[in-house]
């Protein structure tokens, strides 16, 4: 067996120029012929723009979120059974509790790390939604929605409406008293919808409310099993997506419509944005340390008859929630029905409206505009003023019903009476989106017409004549003046990495093209 | 993703290490044996933070140093592992060219004449066995729907209008204790429950059903030594001064569990609906759109406080159904 060694380099000569690298791509690309597409994911280009970024940490904590959600689901028992607590946790001690209840504050007191890792799970999730909407916010001013992107745009909504209700579930399912408010309040939602509603929360929860203890497991595998396996497939769509039609990108020099400037895949932007998955977990593990986030052991398992002070719910649905507040108590009555319009009007028809704009939003447009090209280069928000400031407006709309969710908490704060705040509010939520929206649309109108705009100032030198008269003019351009990252050089076809023939050492080398000198 | 072997042919170019003449370009890339050291360091303190992190566990330490170590090593990895892509790696801008997705028209009339084509051959000629598939499948559809649904749970009947509350229900406090006229002072307010929801247990304590927690829930008020009106036609209804009220906002069903005993006022904490408990719980703010119902009460034969009759409408938010 061992007459002939062959040595370490004659080895791997034979398996190819690359050694067990070519091998390797040998075996594979005989049975799945991968050489020729894989080579061109590898110089796949990724633009430099920071605001590329936020997508990104929008997927890094849906991969926080599925490894710790795993290590949850290890010890969390989805089960609405009344058991007796008798744990670490002294002041709960004796209590009748629900074992979903007790599993989650074993998980937080008993669990080696089950404290850290809940918390992560939570933060997470708040990083999560958040992104996506910060994304979304990203994607909506720079018109990036726009044709051909449209379908991208409603996968990103419905990933963000499937986040939404991902979180809601998830923050029910320890059955506290705080999340066993808030299913309360949703199942009342639910069967505020005439014709369906009354037999669609008796069907969910096996029952009138709390049902028969089944909504804690179905929710549990909704959450655990169906949103978040809609969410990998709609995951792998919007990435597929991606690249398939490539990034857009701003205008600037050498970038058209007919190219992507940026970084190649491999190995530059697949450092970075692993780099990036790590922070995002960082941040994560810091938050989850050193943040205290839903300490249901102070809070007590969920009981239908207690409740407590400044009831609100995670932020992502606090703007429903001021948008139930601050609704006048109109219900309809008659005929042998009732219609609560006080519930249906801003917690049913009212998001659905926000939702079904978002999804349309690349329609009207198109429609509006006349404008049926394929658009790859981004929009500056200043040149879209109209856009802008409905975005704009939008958004002023959500933060004011997000703020009036805590109508209790700032009457209280601010000793005005309740009454003020509500009203404050009501009027609020009219005035402040056209207030916001009128400003933009005027501050997008005076930037455009603001001379050199978006580009570095040139320094000037102020001069003093001999008479007395000033004048200036343009300074030398310092090196700063050149924006060289905006002139690509035309690689392309092959980024390559060439073997150093001269022992590694770095010398000035002319390109072949003469755009750039390098040195490697 | 594109063909390479249709782009045009160009020059290969060599990629730069990291482009040195840029201006935009710190110190650092200037200078990248020194990056390269740094990085090396950031490393090692990762390193250590997770053999730190790999402590902490086995030691079972507190929540503050295992998430510290975690987050400092993810941290770590993650800071060193961007500096190498952003300073010591193939740094851009370079272009891809951007290929145009639409196919040709002649490829696009090519495939909307084979749908077309072949199922006119297939639909246009077979009318009668799509028909039938289609009646099949429909059929199949519709009756997988039902059971599916209706497996779900139970039909909503009129376990919406209803509560367990009965005539003679003995109103019992958590611990299943009943009330007697003395059991509250003026002003003093209680939850109770009717006795037939409080489960017994060998342990520690009694327990309230679900049912009875979420639906029966009972808000009692005493609100003078004297019968107490609170509107017309229920004269009798608050013997001694106890009033009861459900405790199911009629907003959105959460518990009205704050009183306002100055302003003899229910605040119900979700979204500031507020009754009045002395004229019926008429709503005086917020969006609730209904007054709680009230519960008639009487003293039995025990002198304890049991209900005359069960609410006359249904408690809680709205619904289609309610009339």
């Amino acid at each position: 067996m061992t007459d002939i060694t062959p040595t370490k380099r004659t080895r791997r000569q034979a398996m190819g120029p690359f050694g067990p690298v070519s091998k390797a791509i040998d075996e594979l690309d005989d049975r799945l012929g991968v050489a020729k597409g894989g080579r061109v994911f590898l110089d796949k280009i990724f633009p430099d723009h920071w605001s590329f970024m936020l997508g990104e940490i929008s997927l890094y904590s849906f991969v926080v979120l599925l490894a710790t959600g795993v290590f949850l689901s290890l010890y969390y028992v989805p089960s609405a059974q009344q058991v007796v607590y008798h744990g670490t946790y002294k002041p709960l001690d004796g209590q009748w509790v629900s074992e979903a209840y007790r599993s989650t504050v074993n998980i937080s007191f008993d669990v080696r790390g089950g404290l850290l890792i809940r918390q992560m799970h939570h933060w997470a999730a708040d990083i999560f939604t958040g992104s996506i909407i910060v994304h979304m916010a990203r994607i909506f001013f720079t018109g990036a929605f726009r044709k051909p992107r449209e379908l991208n745009w409603t996968i990103g909504l419905t990933m963000l409406i499937l986040a939404i209700f991902e979180g809601f579930i998830g923050y029910s399912l320890p059955d506290d008293l705080i999340s066993g408010t808030g299913l309360r309040i949703g199942y009342s939602i639910a069967e505020s919808i005439p014709f369906v509603g009354s037999y669609l929360v008796s069907f969910l929860w096996g029952g009138q409310f709390p049902g028969s203890g089944i909504i804690i497991p179905r929710f549990f595998i909704i959450h655990v099993l169906i949103i978040p396996l809609v969410l990998i497939g709609l995951l792998a769509a919007h990435l597929g997506l991606l690249v398939r039609q490539k990034h857009t990108q701003f205008a600037g020099e050498g970038r058209t419509e007919e190219n992507v400037v940026g970084s190649p895949m491999f190995p530059t932007f697949m450092a970075k944005t692993t780099g990036f998955l790590f922070m995002v977990a960082a941040a994560s593990a810091l938050l989850g340390a050193f943040a205290q986030i839903n300490p249901i052991w102070q809070f007590g398992s969920y009981d239908a008859s207690k409740i407590s002070y400044a009831v609100q719910p995670d932020w992502y649905m606090g703007w429903l929630d001021g948008a139930l507040r601050i609704m006048p108590s109109w219900e309809f009555m008659g005929v042998g029905h009732t219609i609560p319009f006080e519930v249906l009007l801003p917690a049913v028809v009212f998001p659905g409206l926000i939702f079904t704009i978002s999804y349309m939003w690349p329609m009207i447009e198109r429609r509006y505009t006349g404008d049926n090209e394929i658009h790859h280069l981004l929009d500056r928000p200043r040149d879209r003023p109209k856009r802008t400031a409905a975005g704009a407006a939008m958004f002023s709309l959500l933060f004011t019903l997000f703020a009036a969710s805590s109508t209790d908490v700032l009457a209280n704060f601010f000793k005005v009476s309740l009454n003020a705040t509500l009203w404050f509010f009501r009027i609020a939520v009219i005035v402040v989106p056209i207030i916001v929206g009128f400003v933009t649309y005027q501050l997008c109108k005076e930037m455009q017409g603001v001379h050199g705009i978006g580009r570095r100032k040139r320094a000037v030198i102020v001069r003093r004549s001999a008479d007395g008269e000033y004048s200036t003019v343009p300074a030398a351009p310092r090196p700063d003046d050149e924006h060289t990252e905006l002139m690509p050089e035309p690689v392309p076809d092959r980024i390559d990495i060439e073997p150093l023939s001269n022992g590694g050492a770095r010398v000035p080398e002319p390109s072949p093209t003469g755009v750039r000198q390098v040195t490697r | 993703m594109t063909d390479v072997d249709h782009q045009p042919s160009r020059t290969r170019v060599p990629m730069p290490i990291a482009a040195l003449s840029d201006p935009h370009m710190g110190d650092a890339a200037r200078h990248p044996a020194r990056v390269e050291k740094l990085i090396a360091v950031i490393f090692v303190l990762a390193a250590i933070f997770m053999g730190l992190f790999g402590a902490a566990y086995t030691q079972n330490w507190n929540p503050w140093v295992l998430g510290g170590t975690l987050g400092a090593g993810m941290f770590l990895l993650g800071f060193g592992l961007t500096a190498w892509g952003k300073y010591l790696m193939p740094q851009g801008p370079f272009v891809e060219e951007r290929h145009s997705l639409a196919s040709t028209p002649e490829e696009r009339d090519a495939m909307a004449a084979a749908l077309v084509e072949r199922s006119a051959v297939v639909v246009k000629r077979r009318k009668l066995l799509g028909g039938l598939f289609a009646l099949g499948a429909g059929i199949f559809g519709i009756v997988a729907l039902f059971p599916l649904i209706r497996s779900l749970g139970p039909l909503p009947g009129d376990s919406l209008d209803t509560t367990s509350w009965r005539r003679g229900s003995l109103l019992v406090d958590s611990n299943g204790r009943p009330v007697q006229r003395e059991t509250l002072v003026v002003g003093g307010v209680m939850t109770v429950y009717p006795r037939a929801t409080v489960l017994v247990h060998a342990g520690p304590q009694p327990q309230i059903t679900d049912e009875g927690q979420a639906v029966d829930q009972t808000i009692l008020i005493r609100l003078s030594d004297e019968n107490f009106v609170t509107q017309p036609g229920r004269e009798t209804w608050a013997p001694a001064g106890y009033v009861a009220y459900s405790k199911l906002c009629t907003h959105l069903g959460c518990p009205v569990g704050l009183y306002e005993q100055e302003l003899e006022l229910l605040v119900c904490p979700c979204h500031q609906s507020m009754f009045n408990v002395r004229n019926g719980a008429v709503p005086q703010f917020g969006p609730a759109p209904r007054p709680l119902p009230q519960l008639p009460l009487m003293f039995n034969d025990d002198g304890f406080l049991v209900a005359q009759a069960p609410y006359d409408q249904p408690v809680g938010p709205g619904f289609y159904e309610r009339s």
